[in-house]
């Protein structure tokens, strides 16, 4: 039993070091990958670096110089040289201290304006890196991961990233130069002294380390609670009517003030944090220099050194103190970078799991007829539940299909598969006998369009938006579109018209206008097919029926596929199939189905007569 | 259109950008930077600070302490050179005076910057905290015509960037005033040291100060620019990531790459060039700082030579030309955050300062939950704007436990009488009753509980199905909550979701259907367990199935209640024991489905023209009617 829990406790200790260590080989090799980005732009990082050398070395002689100064001048007494005289050889130190600190300014420019152009040269290649690859991402990844999370990575892990030259690597060589350097310089002019004068550094190094990572956890910690806290209150603006409606004003009150409570106490803690350990380290460089003024103070009396080493002391101790709390600082962007390189390459490295085969060419349209094949289809990560089982069926050109079924049963993932939104994982969907896998993406989904449920708005106006897929498109045509979806005469309407701006930001649409501007959007395109996905869902009956009307006419030259449950939009259809639990389980027109008193038949009779039914 | 569209490839021009293309754009930018002093936003400011007056009394005091010893330091250190280590006439008692006074002097250091920092710092996050609470208490009780029209979006940057603003400048003003304390500290004591020195040193100031004043316009046009270019390529980022699956079935990866690679770029470069601004004072600062330098070293150590001062003096004066630009680099700092703080604050008094229009009597009645449960219009006159009427003299009632369904074209005034009941907005003349009680004269708070609401869109909230069926009866048990779902049928489908009750629903309860989100609000309202229950039936289009188990739900819902109903479904109007049609604001039948058909009026005409909703009849349709009815 004993020792069971022995071994048991070494083995997780094992595993933990395993963890340990495997997560050290990681942020080694993200913070290696990171520095490599940096030295891509090796003149940059030359500069930068050069400049930071030059910048530490005229800062550590200003102490020096003013030494120098304060004993000429002091000597001058004592020495009784003739006033002029002195006064003559005060210029050298004043002119050369005005050198060195104009230069030191520049090379600190340099130093800095490099750092970050390196910086901002690479989170420019990451961010194109990161948008191409955000783009061509199958819907898979998309489903799967949330876009908040992406946006964060696109932002905040894109900047930790880009922070890493300017706040890791050149304050790694700056420290290093001043603090050694320094050190070295007074340890040389004095050893007592120079070790007295140094021993508020380990202190300072360490208090800025722990704090600053301290800090750090709680900051993250605070950023989680105050988007929480956000979450709050846009939910409770955006549903204000039903917040009134439940006469609910005190409960979100109670909601705000809960979030809201532990985000201050969160702030308040970094405060907590904060203020103590910089008045600490504050104090201990005092103390510090406390001590040089009563040991250098006796070894001046003594004679042992003079004024200016005094002051050279003095100096030197004010010049190191930024620097050292600044350790801390450095050791943050170092985690900070780690943690955000992490992430960043790891969506950066996601395989893109649908792309062209290495043979790929275009499609070609020649027929235009589109087969499903025996297509099985099950979402990634759920491969055991199939959502289509050996599904085939054909459609010619100038042919509609209907589709129809309860909710679940995969109509809208047999729309999703034509584009190769999704990959089907048994079968194969053929376009005039061209397997959609061997040819081009772009070629694909030129050819195939789907007018989508849920239809995304761009904040841009009314014709850029109908525009989306042809950018290069006449007004005209634009019009025409309008006109097609019926939306026509509601955007002369609107105050500026077509040019009126709509998404996020502008006029809000409702549901249905939305619907009829994607429909718009995708008669720009001039698809061999096209599949309306239940995307007329929220258009009301009577318009319904007119873009049905235009839309006949538009499929005489290419595959209509129609999701609906209305079924009066499926009545024109030439062929219905009706799917259940991912297979098609009556086929055929309207007529046919409605003599086989099967499945649809149920349907039919249920929406003609829903009132009896109640 | 048949013909498909026109010559899309011709038109191509390559190495152009294509013309209706953009990413990220048309963003609606606020003013930034309003009057560095404006007297009302510092008035509404400090009321939110006054609550904790003796605090910030407390602090400034701290930081004047702070700022005192940070000047006596040099001076001591003076003190301990001239006095206590001249090796010619040393003298320990001066000495050791001298390492007292030090010791002192960073232990009061010490403790006043301690209380000072802390202090301030919680003062600003409280005050940051008590400015939202306040704004956020305040949106909950405006009217809503004034949350229709303003965006979630707008309000919520009042919220967070707003308010952020404000708690910058709260916390920089006392950090302000010490750099204040500190430059006439160093130049009084610099002065007071030696006069013609001091002012011989001090003559740099007005040089940095001329070059600040010309930089600061110039460089902070730069540093906007990278700010805004910067929000822009976030902007198009998030497009990017929220229309992903538009761009790629409509194929615009390439076109969309080269315009981000514009907008990364015109980052990059405005980055660059705010960089430039940013560092160009470094050298400026450390010329200055050289130059006073040298300055003091030739003249005063020529002083030093001459003895017309000592060298303490001297190295109290390199002391304090290292400090002495850091105050003015902050004030410029300063000056900024407050001409922000002061845009942000006129903008957070804007809704502060927005009318409640609905509020409580005085002397409010609570309404009994015995009440009848019927509702009276009298009268009732009411427009959003007070010359256009919504509803023109409307008198209607719904007798207790009857169910009443309001049909009619969409513009006719339906979802605003709906809202009267619920007193969302004020009528301009007559009345609405309530169990018999003008609403004017109830309390908000008991009106709401007697009346429950189901809007068209189902609004659900982040957190599981459990706490969100249970929204407005927090103490609701779980018994209450499933017996609830069991009855408007979606116990089965909350059975089926990952954790059942437990599941967590995401923004808005995007993991749900529209046709299963419906079924929790109905859930929802079943469990608020109200005497009248106003509903706006969804005029999407769901599933046949769903459909059939949402108007069984309807019926539940209805039982024992009295019922005032938006329908657009036959089903649900048929279901009816009463049909008020309204049109143009105006009642213009009652009666049942049968005895409106008999009438021939608008209603009939509405029937049997066929359309699946009453409000999606096109408006030709209806015009024609109007007259012959009314």
């Amino acid at each position: 039993m004993n020792s069971d829990a022995v071994g048991s406790a070494t083995n997780a200790l094992n595993s933990l070091t395993h963890v340990e260590a495997a997560r050290w080989g990681r942020d080694l090799s993200t913070l290696l990958r990171i520095t490599r980005m940096n030295f891509r732009h090796p003149w940059q990082v030359a500069f930068a670096m050069g400049s930071t050398i030059m910048a530490a070395i005229l800062q550590l002689l200003i102490p020096q110089l003013l030494g120098r100064a304060v004993d000429q001048a002091q000597t001058a007494i004592g020495g009784g040289v003739a006033g002029s005289a002195a006064g003559q050889a005060l210029w050298t130190p004043a002119l050369l201290l005005l050198a060195v600190s104009a230069l030191r300014g520049l090379f600190t420019m340099a130093q800095n304006y490099f750092a970050e152009a390196v910086g901002h040269h690479v989170a420019y290649e990451l961010r194109l890196a990161y948008y191409d690859k955000i783009q061509r991402l199958s819907f898979s990844f998309h489903d799967r991961v949330h876009s908040g999370d992406l946006i964060t990575i696109g932002m905040l892990d894109l900047q930790g990233v880009r922070m890493y030259f300017s706040t890791a690597l050149v304050r790694v060589v700056l420290l290093t130069m001043l603090i050694g350097i320094g050190a070295y310089m007074m340890i040389s002019i004095d050893l007592m002294l120079g070790l007295v004068a140094l021993s508020f550094v380990p202190f300072v190094a360490w208090r800025s380390s722990t704090t600053q990572l301290r800090l750090r956890a709680t900051w993250l910690d605070l950023y989680e609670r105050l988007s929480v806290l956000s979450r709050v209150m846009k939910e409770n603006l955006a549903g204000i009517r039903v917040v009134r409606a439940f006469a609910a004003q005190s409960y979100e009150m109670l909601k705000f003030d809960r979030a809201s409570k532990t985000a201050l106490g969160l702030a308040n803690d970094l405060v907590d944090i904060y203020v103590p350990s910089t008045s600490a380290m504050t104090l201990s460089f005092f103390f510090a220099m406390g001590l040089v003024l009563w040991i250098g103070g006796n070894k001046l009396i003594a004679g042992e050194i003079s004024v200016g080493t005094m002051a050279t002391f003095l100096t030197f101790m004010t010049i190191l103190q930024m620097p050292v709390r600044q350790i801390g600082l450095m050791v943050n962007a170092f985690a900070r970078a780690s943690s955000c390189g992490s992430r960043l390459f790891g969506l950066l490295d996601q395989e893109i799991t649908i792309r062209d085969a290495l043979e790929a060419r275009p499609l070609e349209i020649s027929d235009g007829t589109l087969r499903f094949h025996n297509v099985s289809f099950a979402y990634p990560n759920v491969e055991n539940r199939a959502i289509l089982k050996n599904l085939s069926f054909e459609a010619r050109r100038g042919e509609t299909i209907a589709i129809v079924g309860p909710q679940g049963s995969g109509k809208s993932t047999m729309a999703h598969l034509i584009p190769r939104f999704y990959d089907v994982t048994g079968g194969a969907i053929t376009l005039d006998g061209q397997d959609i896998r061997n040819v081009t993406l772009e070629s694909l989904r030129k050819a195939v369009a789907v007018v989508q449920q849920d239809a995304f708005l761009f904040t841009t106006t009314i014709e850029n938006n109908i525009a989306y897929g042809d950018p290069w498109a006449k007004r005209q045509r634009i019009e025409r579109a309008g006109e097609f979806a019926q939306l026509h005469n509601y955007i002369l309407g609107l105050p500026a018209g077509y040019e009126t701006v709509v998404g996020e930001r502008g006029v809000s649409l409702s549901g249905g206008q939305r619907q009829r501007l994607t429909i718009a959007r995708t008669m720009m395109l001039r698809p061999s097919v096209v599949v309306f996905d239940d995307s007329m869902a929220a258009i009301d009956a009577g318009t319904e029926q007119r873009i049905r009307a235009a839309t006949r006419r538009f499929a005489k030259d290419r595959v209509t596929i129609i999701i609906a449950h209305r079924l009066s939009a499926l009545l024109h259809a030439d062929q219905i199939l009706f799917v259940d639990n991912g297979e098609i389980v009556e086929r055929g027109t309207h007529e046919e189905l409605l003599a086989k008193r099967g499945r649809y038949r149920a349907l039919y009779d249920l929406q003609a007569r829903p009132g009896d039914s109640i | 259109m048949d013909q498909g569209p026109g010559e899309l490839e011709a038109e191509r021009d390559d190495g152009r950008r294509p013309p209706r293309a953009v990413v990220g754009s048309h963003r609606i930018e606020e003013e930034m930077f309003g009057r560095a002093f404006d007297k009302s936003i510092l008035r509404r400011i400090w009321g939110f600070v006054h609550p904790y007056r003796a605090k910030v009394f407390v602090t400034i005091v701290a930081m004047l302490i702070f700022t005192g010893t940070q000047l006596l330091i040099p001076l001591i250190i003076r003190y301990a050179i001239d006095q206590g280590m001249n090796p010619v006439a040393s003298d320990r008692s001066a000495q050791l005076a001298a390492v007292g006074a030090f010791l002192s002097a960073i232990l009061v250091n010490f403790a006043a910057g301690y209380m000072q920092e802390t202090l301030d710092g919680k003062i600003a996050e409280t005050v940051l905290f008590d400015i939202r609470r306040a704004m956020f208490g305040h949106l909950q009780k405006v009217s809503l015509s004034f949350m229709d029209k303003t965006e979630v979006g707008r309000l919520m940057s009042r919220l967070q960037g707003d308010v952020n603003s404000i708690q910058e400048f709260l916390e920089t003003s006392v950090y302000s005033l010490g750099d204040v304390a500190l430059l006439f500290g160093i130049v009084f004591v610099m002065l007071w040291l030696d006069f013609r020195l001091g002012l011989l040193t001090l003559s740099v100031l007005p040089i940095l100060v001329i070059v600040r004043i010309v930089w600061l316009p110039r460089a902070r046009d730069a540093f906007m620019a990278a700010h805004e270019t910067n929000s822009v390529v976030n902007g198009a980022l998030a497009e990017a990531i929220h229309g992903v699956r538009t761009i790629q079935s409509m194929d615009r990866q390439q076109v969309n790459f080269i315009l981000f690679d514009d907008r990364a770029h015109a980052n990059l470069r405005t980055q660059l060039i705010a960089a430039r601004y940013a560092l160009v004072m470094v050298p400026i600062v450390d010329g200055l700082t050289g130059l006073a330098l040298a300055a003091v070293i030739v003249v005063g150590g020529s002083m030093v030579v001459n003895s017309r001062i000592d060298v303490g003096v001297l190295v109290a004066y390199l002391f304090y030309i290292q400090r002495f630009f850091d105050p003015i680099r902050s004030l410029t700092l300063q000056y900024s955050i407050m001409q922000r703080a002061m845009a942000s604050g006129k903008r957070l008094t804007d809704v502060l300062d927005v009318k409640i229009d609905v509020q409580d009597k005085p002397n409010a009645e609570v309404l009994s939950p015995e009440m009848d449960g019927s509702v009276e219009f009298r009268d009732v006159t009411f427009g959003y704007d007070p010359n256009r009427s919504v509803l023109k003299n409307v008198s209607f009632r719904v007798n207790p436990g009857e169910t009443v369904a309001l049909v009619g074209p969409s513009g006719s005034g339906k979802s605003s009488a709906m809202a009267l009941v619920h007193r969302f907005y004020d009528v301009q003349q007559g009345q609405v009753l309530v169990g018999g009680h003008d609403v004017r004269d109830l309390t908000q708070e008991s009106l709401g509980r007697q009346v429950a609401m189901v809007l068209q869109e189902p609004f659900l909230f982040t957190g599981t199905v459990f706490e969100n069926i249970r929204y407005q009866k927090t103490e609701a048990t779980r018994d209450k909550v499933m017996e609830a779902a069991t009855a408007v049928g979606a116990h089965d489908f909350v059975m089926s979701l990952a954790d059942g009750y437990e599941t967590q629903l995401g923004e808005r309860g995007d993991n749900l259907s529209l046709g299963q989100r419906q079924l929790i609000s109905f859930a929802r309202a079943l469990v608020a367990d109200a005497k009248i229950l106003v509903l706006d039936e969804a005029t999407a289009n769901i599933d046949s199935y769903t459909e059939l188990q949402i108007q069984k739900a309807l019926i539940k819902l209805l039982e024992g209640r009295t019922g005032l109903v938006i329908a657009h479904r036959l089903a649900t109007i048929r279901g009816a024991d009463r049909i008020i049609v309204l049109q143009n604001g105006q009642v213009v039948a009652t009666g049942n489905h049968d005895e409106l058909i008999a009438m021939g009026g608008l209603y009939s005409k509405l029937y049997y023209l066929n359309y699946a909703s009453f409000d999606d009849i096109p408006e030709h349709e209806t015009t024609v009617q109007a007259g012959s009815q009314t």
